[in-house]
């Protein structure tokens, strides 16, 4: 009983003790994110470089599901004689929801690992220390550029994913499917909102910008200097993004467009 | 305790460190003088890296104290660390170059960093500093394309790039072939001359490290074991420094791990 108490105990201690460490290591690289913005070619660098990462993965993968909801919608549509209604179904979709959370979850995977484990590997090949030695702060020079390139890039390959996945849907229902073009796009420039759609989309892959790219920063900084550990790392990015970006989206889901 | 220089650079006292619940210095004293190239030796663990994170000030002693030109280490804040570390120069043991960069763009790093100069005089700069280690023609290459050896160059290419008044060199010998082995040490020895820098070598290579010294101390369980100049130390007959210089495989620092009995493991009744 006392075992299982004192594990308890433990256990509450070492979490509150990692949300202290990460918290602290965010309060941190905000501080530092004034003087990484003055540093304007690191974060051009950092965008072109996570960008790069991420962008083919996010086009192919907007692209197919825009095919699935192209093919889902009219199914789910026809029955109620409302097929004309394809593409404002695909774009709501698109833009309020998969659109941020596909591609906070695609980039997690993708960019987000590999800013882990640059990281890691940098601390494990001494680089950071180096840094220190050499008086730069390597969360002025390393860790906020890459945090604002992360939180600047993730809108920007959100609107891609749903630009993408529309054209998909707009492939399936209207070309291979035979709904009408006109109906199609009238749609969505009739019922998609400017701000109520795609700027709580934006909103929501902002935050999941900053959630994910820090959890991605903050593995590879706390990350055991060894192949292990950066292993171990990368992963811990991958599961801890992922529940976080989903739980957020619920949460902010809520806020947005509540029960009504 | 004058034992370089009448008013040492770097002076150590009393420095105290554990590791967790491990102690590796207790109470060590070492000073450092101007313009001199200091050996600190020991076996592998025996916290001499330590000796140099604590000068770095990347490890916070738990007793004791690290001054540099007169400036404790211990109260510093982040920016006036900083401020002491802009004087220093440190080669890692791998040398730690960013993976990311070419080797010119290693070497222009603090350069780049800490002064405003204009980009023609930060390529005149580095291609200097790179010169001087013998690879100007590597410029262009990636750390993934030169040799261990190279790396360590172009390290220490980067480490004196600010023209530092201290370097701090993590085991600068291991792993390295014969010629390269001879060729750092000459470069260590000459670039102290050049820069009138004070040098703290960390190594356990007796032979090159006695060749360049001016001084050397001997670490062992987190105390000073030993200390003088290299011809000093030649001819001692303390067992400790002995044992190093004969390269004798068991001696004062034990040949074994510490364990019980070799009978009791293995079960058989003394």
């Amino acid at each position: 009983m006392i075992g299982a108490i004192e594990s308890l105990g433990a256990w509450c201690n070492r979490h509150i003790r990692a949300f202290g460490l990460g918290f602290r290591f965010f309060v941190a690289m905000l501080s530092k994110v004034p003087s990484a913005l003055r540093r304007r070619r690191l974060i051009r660098d950092q965008i072109h470089f996570i960008g790069n990462y991420s962008l083919l993965i996010i086009l192919v993968s907007g692209l197919f599901i825009g095919f699935v909801l192209g093919l889902q919608g009219y199914h789910t549509l026809s029955t109620y004689g409302s097929e004309e209604s394809l593409g404002l179904l695909v774009a709501v979709s698109l833009v309020r929801e998969l659109g941020p959370v596909m591609t906070a979850l695609l980039y997690a995977g993708r960019a987000g690992t590999s800013l882990t484990a640059e990281i890691g590997l940098m601390r494990a090949g001494e680089q950071i220390s180096a840094m220190e030695m050499m008086a730069v702060d390597p969360m002025a020079r390393v860790v906020a550029p890459r945090f604002v390139a992360g939180v600047i890039a993730m809108p920007i390959l959100a609107l891609l994913f749903s630009t993408v996945g529309i054209l998909g849907g707009y492939f399936v229902g209207v070309r291979l499917i035979g709904v009408d073009s006109g109906a199609f796009w009238s749609q969505i420039q009739g019922g998609l909102t400017l701000f109520r759609d795609i700027g709580n989309g934006m909103v929501k892959s902002f935050v999941f910008g900053i959630a994910v790219t820090f959890i991605a920063l903050y593995q590879g900084f706390q990350a055991r200097p060894t192949p292990e550990g950066v292993a171990r790392a990368t992963t811990r990015t991958v599961v801890s993004a992922s529940l976080t970006v989903l739980g957020l989206d619920f949460l902010l889901t809520a806020l947005m467009f509540g029960g009504g | 305790m004058s034992t370089v220089n009448e008013r040492p650079l770097i002076e150590i006292s009393g420095l105290t460190f554990s590791y967790a619940q491990r102690p590796v210095l207790s109470g060590i004293d070492l000073q450092f003088g101007h313009g001199k190239v200091v050996a600190v030796m020991g076996a592998s663990g025996s916290g001499k890296t330590t000796i140099l994170r604590l000068i770095g000030g990347m490890l916070k002693p738990s007793a004791g104290s690290v001054v540099i030109d007169g400036q404790a280490l211990g109260p510093l804040d982040q920016e006036q660390l900083y401020a002491v570390r802009r004087k220093m120069g440190m080669l890692f043991q791998f040398g730690a170059l960013f993976t990311d960069l070419s080797v010119f763009d290693n070497v222009a790093f603090p350069l780049r960093e800490h002064t405003d100069l204009p980009d023609a005089i930060i390529h005149d700069l580095v291609l200097m500093k790179l010169h001087a280690v013998g690879l100007r023609g590597a410029h262009a290459l990636r750390p993934s394309q030169i040799s261990g050896g190279m790396a360590r160059r172009v390290a220490l290419a980067r480490a004196i790039a600010l023209d530092p008044e201290i370097i701090l060199y993590d085991e600068p010998f291991a792993g390295l072939d014969p010629i390269s082995l001879s060729l750092t040490a000459n470069l260590i020895r000459r670039l102290n001359i050049a820069l009138g820098a004070t040098s703290v070598l960390v190594t356990h290579e007796v032979q090159e490290s006695f060749a360049i010294a001016d001084y050397v101390y001997f670490v062992s369980n987190g105390r000073v074991a030993a200390q003088g100049t290299p011809s000093e130390l030649m001819v001692t007959t303390d067992p400790f420094v002995r044992q190093f210089v004969d390269a004798a495989p068991d001696g004062p620092v034990p040949f074994h791990y510490p364990a019980p009995p070799y009978s009791q493991d293995l079960g058989i009744s003394p």
